[in-house]
């Protein structure tokens, strides 16, 4: 399928780049916390610098956060190599939040470090972009929301003022137009801003503007128990339910130091790949709509629809929410039930087939979907980004093979790739993925072995932290978890895969037309609500 | 005066044929889509519902765009009193001929793209645009296959070249089957059908012409909406009455004209259907390949010319 090209995944090592730092005195290495390779502690002044280490060495940025533990505010970041895992930590005054910016070596890093900025008030040196990025009207200039002593329900009671002044770029020159597109906008989707300066029908450049869903998850997660916390990573985003949750879960546990039965753990695997195949196939329906070809959609909608029922039917609810709790899960799957979901998981096999080629080979179809939305593989690397976006411009990282969790450990996942990074190709890698996601399930089905559906979680008795990592069928999904002794929740983290893919989307947008852009974003399909927490 | 009178009742029908078609054409989409799909009456209901609403108009909006829906649904109602439904040789036709019509439409066009860019937002600049880059190609095209036919019938009246086809017995003018072909190419774009333009989509960013009429709300937007139908019912009729005039009365008695009306519904229906098949099949086409598709329908009536001049003239 590949042609013989060669396909890349994160080339860098996480260890071969912790031996060089703790070398040459860059950092101090700790114990590894469970899912990571490594763990470095660094100073504040370091953290830019070894960014740049990383990046030279081809290391994929992952994610950055924030935890306010007074009198000081600790950062960790995230990075990705092809053996794993690496955490970096450091912690700056609360009184003089400073640290030296990523955002040069990775542009990933830049709206969650201004991100940092509007929550934790850190001040990034040498970042390219000031402007802040979730900070709400609801927050007077120095209110940081997620600092210990803001309070949990919010400062102010009156109605938000409207967020009319974001500063974008000013555009000149013959003929430079703009075009301001949403927040709130024509179809049943999420809101968002979009200004796009244009000339003609060629868009010059397109800046998002996001946060306009932030509900103040991390926020309200403070002091909830497991359950709690396991039910509002559910809803961080809705169509990522059971990711974000096992993600949660998973770091829950590692803090924990339980483990859940294999059972469990295959049961888990089950319903994110069910997730995967009913967000691919609203997708590639979707997809194909935004360029008025609804008959696929209708198809792809009939497909997605049953498949849903079936979640209904078999495990009590169409996007199977709550399935997942701390310690394993709350359905189970009698020897019929598998039978059932085998028979309808070799039927949509025999669908997606059948449709698959149809719309791969469609003229009138690809004629409109190739050479569209280029995203190059280099710009792929630079951004890092995970999911069917990487792999279709030749960045493959998929954690179910390259940094395995269980149940995955004992699975072979195929995990097809191409060059091109056009909305074609997006497409194709995800029609493929539904028909790995279906031999995955037929698999883990058919092999499912025995086991309690759910082992207690017993408060540790003092201050714990995990950390999960998830591949959603977005990409790369990041929970970290801080608990108190009676494991309650001081601090945590949700990093969706879409934060990952709302950069590249202004990236690949360079030189397309107008009219082309609903369907570039439908083939990227970011979450607002997942980003905007 | 018996003809006066016929003239004003065809064009009634037309007018209010014109949402049945467009819901007609929906339907099909919908069955073939296996969707239920909303009744073919749906647009009258639609059409009922808008003009009890309230007209909200923005501040800044001139006397253009506020009198451009009269104006343009006024200006396609008269188009289809130019236009043989059911009998030829009415003393509207007379008056006018295919050169008006174009007229008429060019007239509605240039008002439309005016009340798009009235209000100054980027989506009815955007739109304006685009429907006049479309016309700018899709007129040339029209009128080419227009002259076509003109030159075999010595005649650039509706009426006069209907009779002449029909008086005629049947003979295959390679000429036609260009033009014929040049003008289905046109009608699509001129109707904003797919693969040039998608009447479904909530997509601002990819309309052409519901970008145009995105401001409008109420009755506004009902006459709006009527003169897009209008706009299909008229290119139709004009298609199955010139390149198939089987059927249309030449006496005005009434069971002559009752199987006329029949004919004609028959014929406007099975083309509704074909259109419906070809907007099933086909995706929108990318923007910028729609001066080619445009350029195509020229050739094709180029083409018809040519033929009629090197292999029908003696």
């Amino acid at each position: 399928m590949n042609g013989g090209q060669e396909f890349n995944v994160t080339p860098g090592r996480v260890l071969q780049l912790a031996a060089g730092l703790a070398a040459d005195g860059l950092a101090e290495a700790l114990e590894p916390s469970p899912g990571l390779v490594a763990r470095l502690s660094l100073q504040p002044g370091n953290w830019g610098r070894v960014a740049e280490l990383a990046a030279q060495q081809g290391l994929r940025w992952s994610a950055v956060w924030g935890d306010h533990c007074p009198p000081q505010i600790s950062i960790r970041a995230v990075l990705f190599g092809s053996d794993g895992h690496l955490l970096l930590e450091t912690a700056v005054d609360e009184q003089r939040p400073e640290l030296t910016s990523q955002s040069p070596f990775y542009p990933a890093a830049e709206r969650p470090e201004r991100t940092l900025h509007d929550m934790f008030g850190v001040q990034f040196s040498g970042h390219p972009d000031d402007r802040r990025w979730l900070r709400h009207q609801a927050w007077d200039e120095n209110d940081f929301p997620l600092r210990r002593d803001f309070p949990r329900n919010g400062k102010r009671s009156t109605a938000t003022t409207g967020d009319s002044s974001y500063p974008f770029p000013a555009v000149a020159g013959e003929g430079v137009y703009e075009i301001p597109v949403g927040p709130v906008h024509a179809g049943i989707i999420e809101p968002g801003h979009f200004r796009f300066q244009a000339v003609g029908e060629t868009i010059l450049r397109m800046e998002e503007h996001l946060g306009y869903v932030h509900k103040g998850i991390e926020k309200i997660a403070e002091g909830r128990d497991l359950a709690g916390l396991t039910r509002l990573a559910g809803r961080v985003s809705g169509d990522s339910s059971v990711a974000h949750s096992w993600a949660a879960c998973q770091a829950a546990e590692r803090a924990l130091q339980v483990e859940p039965s294999s059972r469990a753990l295959a049961l888990r695997a089950i319903l994110a790949e069910r997730e995967r195949i009913a967000n691919h196939l609203g997708d590639m329906g979707a997809i194909c709509n935004d360029v008025g070809f609804a008959f696929a959609q209708v198809q792809m909608s009939r497909l997605r629809e049953l498949w849903q029922r079936q979640n209904l039917e078999l495990f009590g609810h169409r996007l199977l929410m709550d399935r997942v709790v701390p310690g394993g899960v709350c359905c189970d799957l009698t020897p019929q039930q598998i039978s059932t979901l085998q028979r309808a998981g070799d039927c949509l096999h025999r669908d997606i087939e059948e449709l698959l080629p149809l719309l791969l080979e469609y003229p009138s179809l690809q004629d409109r979907l190739r050479t569209t939305g280029v995203l190059s593989p280099e710009d792929a690397r630079r951004f890092g980004v995970t999911g069917y976006i990487g792999r279709a411009s030749n960045l493959q990282d998929d954690l179910r093979r390259d940094a395995p969790y269980a149940p995955y450990d004992r699975l072979q996942v195929r995990v097809p790739a191409y060059l091109e990074g056009d909305v074609a190709k997006r497409l194709r890698v995800r029609g493929e993925e539904v028909l790995v996601s279906l031999e995955l399930q037929q698999q883990l089905l058919h092999e499912l072995p025995p086991g309690a559906l759910r082992v207690a979680c017993p408060p540790p008795g003092r201050e714990v932290e995990g950390i999960g990592l998830i591949e959603g069928w977005r990409g790369e999904m990041l929970a970290y978890l801080r608990l108190d002794a009676e494991s309650r929740v001081l601090r945590y983290f949700p990093r969706d895969p879409s934060w990952l893919s709302w950069p590249v989307l202004e990236v690949l947008l360079k030189n397309v037309i107008v009219p082309d852009f609903p369907v570039c974003n439908k083939s990227v399909n970011g979450s607002y609500s997942g980003h905007d927490l | 005066m018996n003809g006066w009178l016929l003239a004003i009742v065809q064009t009634g029908l037309l007018i209010a044929a014109a949402p049945f078609l467009a819901g007609w054409v929906k339907w099909v989409k919908c069955r073939l889509q296996s969707r239920q799909g909303p009744p073919p009456w749906q647009p009258y209901r639609d059409l009922h519902r808008l003009f009890g609403k309230e007209v909200v108009v923005a501040a800044v909006a001139s006397p253009i765009f506020r009198s451009a829906p009269y104006l343009i649904f006024s200006v396609t109602a008269l188009a289809c009193s130019v236009v043989p439904l059911v009998a030829i040789g009415l003393p509207t036709t007379a008056i006018a001929d295919v050169i008006v019509l174009v007229g008429f439409f060019a007239l509605g066009r240039f008002f439309l793209a005016l009340a798009g860019m009235d209000i100054g937002t980027s989506f009815g600049g955007m739109g304006a645009s685009r429907e006049m880059t479309i016309a700018s190609l899709a007129e040339p095209a029209m009128l080419l296959g227009v002259f076509t036919l003109a030159m075999t019938v010595h005649s650039t009246n509706l009426a006069s070249m209907i009779s002449y086809l029909l008086e005629n017995p049947f003979q295959l003018y390679p000429s036609f089957v260009f033009a014929a072909m040049g003008m289905v190419l046109v009608a699509v774009a001129e109707t904003g059908r797919i693969p040039i333009d998608n009447p479904a989509t909530h997509l601002e960013l990819t309309m052409v012409h519901e970008a145009m009429i995105l401001e409008y709300s109420g009755r506004h937007l009902a006459l709006m909406e009527w003169a897009a139908m209008l706009k299909l019912m008229i290119y139709s009729v004009l298609l199955v009455n010139l390149f198939c005039p089987w059927g249309l009365v030449v006496d005005y008695t009434p069971p002559a004209l009752l199987q006329g009306l029949l004919v004609v519904t028959v014929k406007v229906l099975l083309l509704g259907t074909i259109l419906a098949f070809a907007e099933t099949a086909l995706a929108k086409m990318r923007l910028f390949r729609v001066p080619q598709y445009l350029a195509l329908a020229f050739i094709l009536c180029l083409l018809g010319i040519l033929s009629h001049v090197i292999l029908e003239v003696n």
